[in-house]
């Protein structure tokens, strides 16, 4: 042993930090009120959860003997699969609870129905409901954790983090990328919350549709709108179509589908206008030959399936973060 | 920084640059000796020091057998059994490690070994990657407190400490000088 030597007090931590930022949150309920540096976070931890997806075994135990409730009062098939896919490779405990086996058929209010949840000790509870604002609602009155799984026109904010995961994975940054997004944006939680998350990060955003579909309004979001796809799409590094939801739709709102397909379809002939490198995007279920053609939709620009990958490692980064910290 | 006012820490260095070297050296030749197959041979480092240790015992392999040795990383984090009890979680890396490990022997690689929870996860982690011929651990210090049934089969000092003493290890990609301190800290 050598000389002693004095030395100012130090915090000896094994565990090193990227940035100073730790997650505190136990909820996940949209992206506007995230910093950038807490958005940036959870896409570090989803880069580090994707790696597991390509393991011999696709799984760890980081949330053993975790309840999470998939409580989704509103038709949903990709996002709670990928829920749940993603609390399997944490090795939490999983109870689907969808609108048709729910007592809220039976006249239970929301909050009734979450506290017999709770009562139950679910840790997390993954919301997907038709009204904004239920999450938080619940949130502020839950012990769980609650992750926004879409609430009605608000947020849906796994939905943005997987966009933002992709467009960063394939891109490598997103300041100063033009990123146009398509279709119904009025209905729309996923533009929302790309909208929200996207300025952040300095990214131009262009909304294009039919002006019922994108009012003016957004603008004060700091965005730009359009309402002539083809002059837009020539500068996008990234084209984000949102889905028509049919079954959401209103008459007086939407012209029609084939007068959609003419004025905001991306067509392969439209498809011809895109920079090579341009992303083109869809949060799914694809509508071909509506807001895409399927020669476009299976094409090298597209990372569509992508997206359903990422979702998946930045649900589990979610889960991980919410769900881990003691409540 | 400011001194705390209710303790103070004082810091007792244990090895200096030159030590570690010396210590890291050794192991290498450990490892050497062995391992008569370093084609076989992953040393798979622990973030974030494991790492640069692993990278530095594998530098020294290069230049003593004149053959590159694989060297990977493999994250804890996920697989500790402390999530949910602790009110900061531990940050998640992804793991590298060359694949398929069937017939190789995996060489965990970090700079303290204490009570053995982080190489168990670590054990944890590399067997969800496949199946090991064998795995060896190597630690810069071992400083003893086990909680469970870990030995390491390298290590570069073994260090006598009281549990509530602190192990300081600086490497030189961390700030400051390189060397392992231990640090005392006594309530005033």
């Amino acid at each position: 042993m050598t000389r002693a030597r004095e030395s100012e007090p130090t915090v000896v931590s094994k565990v090193e930090t990227r940035t100073d930022l730790r997650w505190s949150r136990k909820d996940l309920l949209g992206l506007r009120e995230l910093s950038a540096d807490e958005i940036n976070f959870v896409l570090d931890t989803a880069d580090a959860f994707k790696q597991v997806g390509t393991r011999e075994i696709k799984k760890v135990p980081a949330l053993r003997g975790k309840t999470l409730v998939n409580f989704f009062v509103e038709p949903s098939t990709r996002t709670k699969t990928s829920f749940e896919l993603a609390a399997f490779r944490l090795s939490a405990d999983v109870i689907n609870i969808s609108v048709t086996t729910s007592s809220l058929t039976k006249g239970e209010t929301l909050k009734d129905t979450a506290k017999n949840l709770q009562a139950l000790h679910a840790d997390i509870l993954v919301l997907r409901h038709s009204s904004a604002g239920a999450p938080q609602f619940l949130a502020e009155r839950l012990q769980s954790s609650v992750i926004n799984a879409g609430d009605g026109a608000h947020e849906h904010p796994t939905q943005g983090l997987l966009d933002l995961y992709t467009i960063r994975e394939k891109k490598g940054r997103m300041d100063g990328l033009h990123v146009v997004i398509v279709g119904d944006i009025l209905f729309s939680r996923v533009a929302r919350s790309n909208i929200f998350a996207l300025i952040k990060f300095g990214a131009r955003v262009t909304l294009v549709g039919p002006s019922t579909l994108v009012p003016r309004d957004f603008e004060r979001l700091g965005v730009t709108i359009s309402h002539d796809i083809d002059q837009v799409l020539p500068t996008a590094d990234v084209v984000n179509l949102l889905r028509i939801q049919h079954e959401r739709q209103r008459k007086e709102y939407f012209p029609g589908l084939g007068e959609y397909v003419r004025l905001f379809g991306l067509t392969k002939e439209r498809a011809k206008l895109l920079r090579p490198d341009c992303l083109i995007m869809h949060p799914g279920p694809v509508n071909r030959g509506v807001e895409i053609d399927s020669e476009v939709a299976d094409g090298n620009q597209s990372v569509i399936l992508d997206q359903v990958t990422n979702g998946l490692a930045v649900r589990m980064a979610v889960l991980y973060l919410c769900g881990g910290i003691a409540t | 920084m400011t001194k705390s006012d209710t303790s103070v820490a004082s810091a007792v260095l244990i090895m200096d640059g030159d030590a570690i070297r010396r210590a890291l050296r050794r192991i290498a030749h450990e490892i050497v000796e062995r391992n008569p197959d370093l084609k076989r041979v992953v040393l798979a480092g622990i973030p974030s020091r494991g790492n640069e240790i692993a990278r530095r015992i594998a530098d020294t392999i290069s230049v003593i057998e004149e053959t590159n040795i694989d060297v990977g990383t493999i994250d804890v984090a996920m697989h500790r059994d402390d999530v949910g009890t602790r009110s900061e979680l531990p940050i998640v890396q992804a793991s590298r490690l060359p694949l398929p490990l069937e017939n190789r022997t995996v060489v965990i690689v970090d700079d303290v070994l204490f009570t053995g929870r982080t190489v168990r996860a670590a054990m944890d982690a590399i067997n969800s990657f496949g199946r090991p011929a064998r795995i060896q651990l190597a630690a810069l210090i071992d400083r003893g407190h086990r909680e469970l049934p870990i030995r390491a089969d390298y290590v570069g000092k073994n260090l006598p400490t009281a549990f509530t003493e602190k192990v300081r290890v600086q490497l030189g990609d961390d700030q400051g000088s390189e060397g392992v301190w231990l640090i005392k800290e006594e309530k005033r």
